[in-house]
């Protein structure tokens, strides 16, 4: 039987992972390569990594924590992060990374991806949307190098990027980030609709219960989330935690 | 002396997990080479492989591979495992580039159908079981409940359907795995497939 991915996913700032609200006052999490041991013993579906900080500075997420990174992991695993070119693409997969996650270059220059993937394969090429409400409440794709929402409509964007050729399409709600308040179901439902090449939904995510019914829902092929799987309680401690991947059609 | 396992290097896609996956075990030598020579060496051949069929076949062919590879594997019948698109290579032609491949099991290689393109978008990319539908030892110890890790849009159709050795479901059945005699392919990835993986990587060695 096909089971969706679910996907924890790990933000680094200055090489330490932390986890945000609303891409805001960023929270030291711990050392990214325990938490790799860690998903390893629960054996994790997938990682995805992104460098929180490196559009802003003009570089991409260092080839060096990629390799760090390929050493232990014993998953498949994304990273992300300022990634502009093919040739930060070929440093990074010899690095060891078998997907690669581009956020930014695709508003600036969505040519990019289809020459990304027409040389890397579709698979290996994932756009990250990330979306955010206006002060009307429309929604629009967010730029977080530039830290402004564009005028781009989500769902026309996630069709270029199909048109681009990208194999997937990370649905990230911005207003969701780190609340745990649940996924941004409609907006999942929005884009799945809309596009014929699989959907990972991040933003928000509050329980396995409120991923199975997002699956459901849109059947995205992946179901991801930061704080569900790097805090625990009411208080938010911080716990590194996974569930039981056999248990999620039950 | 210790087995030896060649991986064959077509400069595809990514071959760090499954050099990474190999290098785990004790009692073998793992060699990553797409040099003749070192694969007449080889006591058992692995061809990993992501990308293009077209120009996986291509490659192969600029490289000079495809007399050793079919001396080594038809004559010398040396075990070769073949992964997603290194099990789809071994196919007689594809549709991925409409172009012949290296024909040790006859069948075609065509895009996944699926008729509720929301619910089974593809490529198929995710976590899915197996059934077996015949018995062999490179299954060993895998039971119907362990999921391995897909990432594909195309599938492989065996013209004998005696060479099938297990299929998937994604909305369809389809082949995930085939097996003639010392050849060996499977759709999935073991490399990215935990315990599993693991063990199925273990029956190849001891096979």
């Amino acid at each position: 039987m096909f089971r969706p991915r679910i996907i924890p996913v790990l933000l680094l700032q200055n090489n330490g992972l932390v986890k945000t609200q609303r891409f805001k006052s960023p929270n030291y999490i711990g050392d990214p390569i325990n938490a790799v041991r860690l998903f390893n013993e629960f054996q994790a579906d997938e990682l995805v990594f992104l460098d929180i900080q490196a559009s802003k500075s003009g570089r991409c997420i260092a080839e060096e924590l990629v390799q760090a990174i390929s050493a232990e992991t014993r998953m498949p695993f994304a990273v992300g992060g300022g990634i502009s070119n093919c040739h930060q693409i070929r440093t990074l997969m010899n690095a060891g990374a078998e997907k690669i996650i581009i956020g930014n270059a695709a508003i600036d220059n969505p040519a990019f991806v289809a020459e990304a993937t027409s040389q890397f394969g579709a698979s290996s090429i994932a756009v990250c949307i990330d979306v955010v409400k206006t002060m009307f409440g429309k929604q629009v794709v967010y730029q977080h190098k530039k830290n402004k929402k564009t005028r781009l409509n989500p769902v026309e964007f996630a069709q270029l990027m199909e048109q681009k050729g990208a194999g997937e399409l990370i649905i990230q709600s911005v207003d969701n980030d780190g609340m745990m308040t649940g996924y941004d179901a409609a907006l999942i439902q929005l884009i799945a609709t809309h596009v014929n090449i699989p959907i990972v939904a991040l933003g928000g995510a509050r329980s396995l219960e409120n991923m199975k019914t997002v699956y459901q829902q849109s059947f995205p092929s992946g179901l991801a989330a930061g704080s569900l799987f790097v805090y625990h309680g009411k208080m938010k401690g911080v716990l590194i935690n996974y569930p039981d991947t056999k248990s999620f059609f039950l | 002396m210790k087995q030896k396992i060649v991986i064959i290097d077509y400069h595809t896609g990514n071959i760090h997990s499954v050099v990474k996956a190999m290098n785990q075990f004790n009692d073998i030598v793992v060699e990553v080479s797409n040099n003749p020579q070192v694969i007449a060496s080889a006591d058992k051949i692995i061809l990993p492989g992501v990308g293009h069929f077209g120009n996986a076949m291509n490659t192969l062919t600029n490289l000079g591979l495809i007399d050793a590879l079919n001396k080594h594997v038809l004559t010398n019948k040396k075990p070769v495992l073949g992964i997603c698109l290194g099990m789809q290579l071994m196919a007689s032609a594809s549709a991925e580039g409409n172009c012949e491949g290296l024909n040790w099991i006859p069948g075609k290689v065509e895009r996944l159908q699926v008729t509720n393109s929301t619910q089974f978008k593809i490529p198929h990319n995710g976590w899915n079981t197996l059934n077996t539908v015949k018995q062999n030892a490179i299954l060993s110890g895998i039971s119907s409940e362990e999921a391995f890790y897909f990432v594909h849009a195309y599938q492989y159709k065996p013209t004998d359907a005696t060479d099938v050795l297990c299929t998937s479901t994604y909305e369809n059945p389809f082949v995930s795995g085939i097996a003639r005699e010392n050849i060996f392919g499977v759709q999935f990835h073991p490399e990215k497939s935990h315990d599993q993986g693991v063990q199925l990587f273990q029956n190849f060695i001891q096979l």
